[in-house]
């Protein structure tokens, strides 16, 4: 190919021509606001070079929610060509590329930043500390992840996306099945996306388990913030598995080694391998923390602490270690023996245990509650009967034998979709309707949110359910299209109708947001709007950029619950100055370059890419010399912050 | 109250037809023994399954209507309580009974699907090596030294061994009526256990994901009885042409074939991934690098042959 044709896209539609005036026309308005109202210098020192915890968060929040518009425009467009048989919207290299980039998408880019934007916001509040422990470290991770996600989405208007699956299986992903470079975008910018998270990971272990406010022992932690810790093991278990699958890719395809090829040696099933070696404790990686959010917000609206907080940590615990031990279930078919077959059934059977603990310490901590019904708990509500469906499924599928006959059908996709999106989905929704006030200063409304609620749960519903039974009747997954004789019609245009809901439940959320904007009361939240029980909601709303004026001291495991209703004593002592980390734009510089360097990679352009990597470590370099002991906020700056909220003693 | 029956009444309607709806679908309308093992499984599951979401939902809607805020007195202030060693045991100890009986479960239909099927053990199993090339699925009948492309005839009431292998991307060879899928690799050559118990017309196709073709990538399938079998072959050997390298060549490149037979199998001029021609071996020493690299050699001949074809033809 020559140098100019590998950036056309191999097979051009005019939804994907439109799409690219859209992007640009998209671009060019957001420039020229930024310019119009001269907010250049307020996205730079504000946002770009912040390294603050919470707007890293928000940040996170942005990115996850756009992410969630582009995997559900795939989403509606599969569903929308499977209808109807023998339907031509799309042919089978563009439905191809789209249900690739679906699965890449919502997982890497939509559900991880949606849960990290939530461990970034909540997780220091909830211990008491007044940022993460390396904050420039996490404004990498976050600026990394962006820009990994940012190459891997212009996939689709620059040398076209990745079309073998987000499992990426080779051969098909080798150069001589997938000859274009989209899976080039996939290896390099999940490599680029996943060094951050593997950053995170390492950041959030340390900032627990070195920052708590005193008093505040490892089983007196929130159960949410103890799901980041475990969760931040699992990561620094797991990526590493993905960093070296994805260089062994990229090596195959750049520079013709041959560790996944069909000849001289190469072993295609090592890639599968490998991938889920890392997929599976993705998979907790994703749910654990959503377990966290459901321990958080249930409590909180049953008005009573949470039931069996210890079998909560023990079973997290069990099921990190156990992620590890069950991957081979991702491929029964394999053709490995009886045996070995039997060894991961049992094992992946195992783990409903643990799960069915915590379902059952869900419902006793709403037994002799006082429930309320507001958004976040419909959320959690909503979560326990068809995350429960999704998990027995679950264990349906563990039972091998039978696998063989739900493996690579849409049995498998509706389990799978049952887990996350009740499970990822409903907790990240509920959880950022939650937490909406401490990170604005007002509420959502609770009228369209409930309406987001009920269509997007009986969108659920109508959408994956029918797969369970098409799956049974032989319906593959990722087929573009099927005749109308194999009897699959009506099924699926049900599931259409299904995401179709859901697709409207998109659009109430961001009118909710946009409605709440415009016309919810300020200032009339206060600071515990929910009447919650954590360490988070004792200081105000919106955070102060320090957190907490004094350091809490913590007495039990619903310090703040005490601290209201029990006489306990928040906040001994007064105020001192409070050392913060400085703003820097070295993670947002060193992540463009990390951009460029993947970019030139992508299309093998070597001096860029050569260039790229010195620039890459020239950051690195003028870091190491760099003398930064960031700096103080004054105690008069203290008092004034406090006093325009009412001060910090207000629940002596 | 009324109302409530109604609704539950409309409810187990629905699920009497839905489960009765179920029997038609063809992994629970079995035509063969491993099929029908696997089709048990399901159904057991099923049943245990929808005991546990029952008892879930059911503490569910009796948490959610007992202690809903608008129905307790004004006063009422939820206790603080930690746990319970009873509950607690209960929860734990009920699903690892039902766990256990899984495991068990699965052990036994691991080896019954991974073994030749019951009823038909001691007999002579008919083997036929399917491989897959984008987008066909080409079958080889040794014992017959036949071969034919996205169709298959197999006999009734004799185990079938299918030896799966890939000449591309990973496929998995499925025929639901009569047993679950296992993947054709490449490099080594995967075994299915399968038998057909009546005869008919199945469906069957490739399940794993391979490309542009994918959706297309299914065949056919015909169970008759060893005499209609032992005719039909005898029909192929008279009027089928033989299978050349040259022509086998021109089926593997990428694209769809209607049904071909032919005499003769390609096993003899490009052996399946097995044995000495494995692509990989466990345990490796000299002799396999060896044979690697003739591995290697032969695949280069057959690529130039391909060559070689193109210009006879013009």
């Amino acid at each position: 190919m020559g140098f100019f044709s590998r950036f056309l896209i191999p097979n051009p539609s005019p939804v994907i021509y439109s799409s690219m005036v859209a992007i640009g026309v998209t671009v060019l308005l957001i420039i020229f606001g930024l310019t119009h109202f001269k907010k250049w210098f307020y996205l730079w020192s504000g946002w770009l070079t912040t390294v603050d915890h919470k707007r890293i968060g928000i940040m996170y929040l942005i990115s996850a929610l756009l992410m969630l518009f582009r995997g559900g425009v795939d989403a509606v467009m599969m569903r929308a060509q499977l209808a109807v048989p023998d339907n031509k919207l799309l042919d089978s290299q563009h439905y191809n590329e789209i249900f690739s980039t679906h699965g890449v998408v919502m997982i890497l880019f939509m559900a991880m930043p949606y849960i990290m934007a939530l461990m970034n916001f909540v997780v220091p509040l909830q211990i008491g500390a007044r940022d993460v422990a390396f904050p420039r470290l996490n404004a990498i991770s976050f600026w990394l992840f962006f820009m990994g996600a940012m190459l891997f989405n212009i996939s689709f208007v620059i040398g076209g996306s990745p079309d073998a699956g987000w499992s990426s299986y080779f051969p098909l992903a080798g150069n001589e099945f997938s000859p274009h470079v989209g899976t080039n975008y996939y290896m390099i910018g999940i490599q680029i996306a996943g060094i951050g998270t593997l950053m995170t990971g390492i950041n959030f272990l340390t900032t627990i388990l070195k920052m708590r406010a005193p008093g505040m022992t490892l089983m007196k932690m929130p159960m949410f913030t103890w799901s980041a810790l475990v969760t931040s093991i699992i990561i620094i278990f797991a990526f590493p598995v993905l960093t070296v699958a994805l260089i062994m890719g990229t090596m195959d395809r750049l520079f013709a080694t041959k560790f996944f090829t069909m000849t001289d040696g190469g072993m295609d099933m090592l890639w599968a391998n490998l991938f889920w070696v890392w997929g599976h404790p993705e998979v907790y990686i994703l749910i654990l923390p959503a377990f966290g959010l459901f321990s958080e917000i249930i409590p909180t609206f049953s008005r009573r602490n949470l039931y069996g907080y210890r079998s909560m940590v023990a079973s997290m615990v069990f099921i990190s270690i156990y992620s590890f031990f069950v991957w081979t279930h991702h491929f029964f078919t394999m053709g490995q023996a009886a045996y070995v077959n039997s060894i991961f059934s049992i094992t992946t059977m195992v783990i409903a245990i643990p799960t069915g603990i915590k379902i059952f310490n869900w419902l006793f901590t709403m037994w002799k509650g006082r429930i309320r019904f507001t958004v976040p708990m419909l959320y959690s509500i909503g979560f326990i009967p068809l995350f429960t469906i999704g998990g027995v499924t679950g264990v349906m599928l563990a039972m091998s034998a039978a696998d063989y006959q739900y493996h690579n059908t849409m049995f498998l996709v509706a389990h799978f979709h049952n887990v996350i999106i009740p499970g990822v989905v409903f907790a990240v929704l509920g959880a950022g309707t939650y937490y909406w006030p401490k990170m604005f200063g007002f509420m959502l409304n609770e009228r369209i949110g409930k309406w987001a609620f009920w269509f997007l749960t009986i969108g659920f519903c109508l959408a994956f359910f029918p797969m369970y039974i098409t799956g049974l009747d032989g319906q593959a997954r990722r087929i573009y299209t099927y005749s109308e004789s194999s009897g699959f019609g009506p099924l699926n245009m049900i599931s259409f109708i299904g995401a179709a809901l859901m697709a409207i439940s998109f659009v109430l959320i961001v009118y909710t947001i946009y409605y709440s904007i415009r016309h919810a009361p300020r200032d009339v939240v206060g600071d515990d709007p929910w009447d919650a029980r954590s360490l988070e909601w004792a200081t105000h709303n919106p955070v102060p950029e320090y957190n907490f004026a004094i350091i809490p001291q913590v007495n039990s495991r619903e310090t703040f619950w005490d601290a209201k209703y029990k006489g306990h004593e928040l906040f001994k002592g007064d105020y001192e100055k409070i050392h913060m980390p400085n703003n820097s734009g070295g993670p947002f510089i060193m992540s463009c370059i990390f951009f460029v360097f993947g970019f030139a990679l992508v299309f093998s352009i070597w001096f860029l890419a050569i260039i790229g990597l010195i620039g890459i470590f020239v950051c690195m370099a003028h870091r190491s010399f760099e003398i930064d002991h960031g700096h103080y906020i004054s105690v008069e700056e203290i008092k004034a912050t406090e006093a325009k909220f009412g001060g910090v003693n207000k629940w002596k | 109250m009324k109302i409530k029956w109604v609704l539950l009444a409309i409810l187990s309607t629905t699920i009497v037809n839905v489960l009765s709806g179920c029997e038609s679908l063809a992994v629970l309308d079995p035509k063969g023994p491993q099929a029908q093992t696997q089709a048990n499984v399901i159904w057991l599951s099923i049943a245990i399954m929808a005991v546990i979401v029952i008892v879930v939902c059911a503490i569910l809607v009796f948490v959610l209507t007992k202690y809903r805020d608008s129905k307790l007195p004004k006063d009422y202030e939820p206790p603080y309580i930690e746990g319970n060693h009873v509950v607690e045991t209960i929860i734990v100890g009920v699903p690892i009974l039902i766990v256990i009986f899984f495991s068990v479960v699965s052990v036994i239909s691991n080896n019954k699907v991974e073994a030749t099927p019951e009823g038909y053990k001691g007999q002579d199993p008919l083997v036929i090596y399917a491989s897959s090339s984008d987008w066909k699925w080409h079958f080889s009948y040794p014992e017959n030294d036949i071969e034919t492309v996205n169709y298959l005839y197999i006999p009734t009431n004799r185990p079938l061994e299918f030896k799966l292998y890939s000449f591309g991307p990973i496929t998995s060879f499925w025929i639901p009526q009569l047993g679950g899928q296992k993947y054709a690799m490449s490099n080594m050559v995967t075994t299915l256990h399968l038998a057909a118990d009546e005869s008919g017309e199945m469906m069957g196709r490739n399940a794993n994901f391979s490309g542009k073709g994918f959706a297309e990538n299914t065949f056919h399938v015909e169970a008759i009885s060893q005499d209609k079998f032992d005719e039909w072959v005898k029909e192929v050997k008279e009027t089928a042409k033989p299978i050349t390298e040259v022509r086998f060549n021109e089926l593997l490149k990428p694209g769809h074939e209607g049904q071909l037979t032919f005499t003769g199998t390609h096993l003899d001029f490009s052996p399946a991934p097995e044995g000495e021609n494995a692509g990989h071996h466990h345990g490796s020493s000299d002799s396999n690098a060896n044979s690697k690299g003739e591995h290697m050699k032969h695949d280069h001949k057959s690529s130039n042959s391909k060559e070689k074809s193109g210009h006879n033809h013009e």
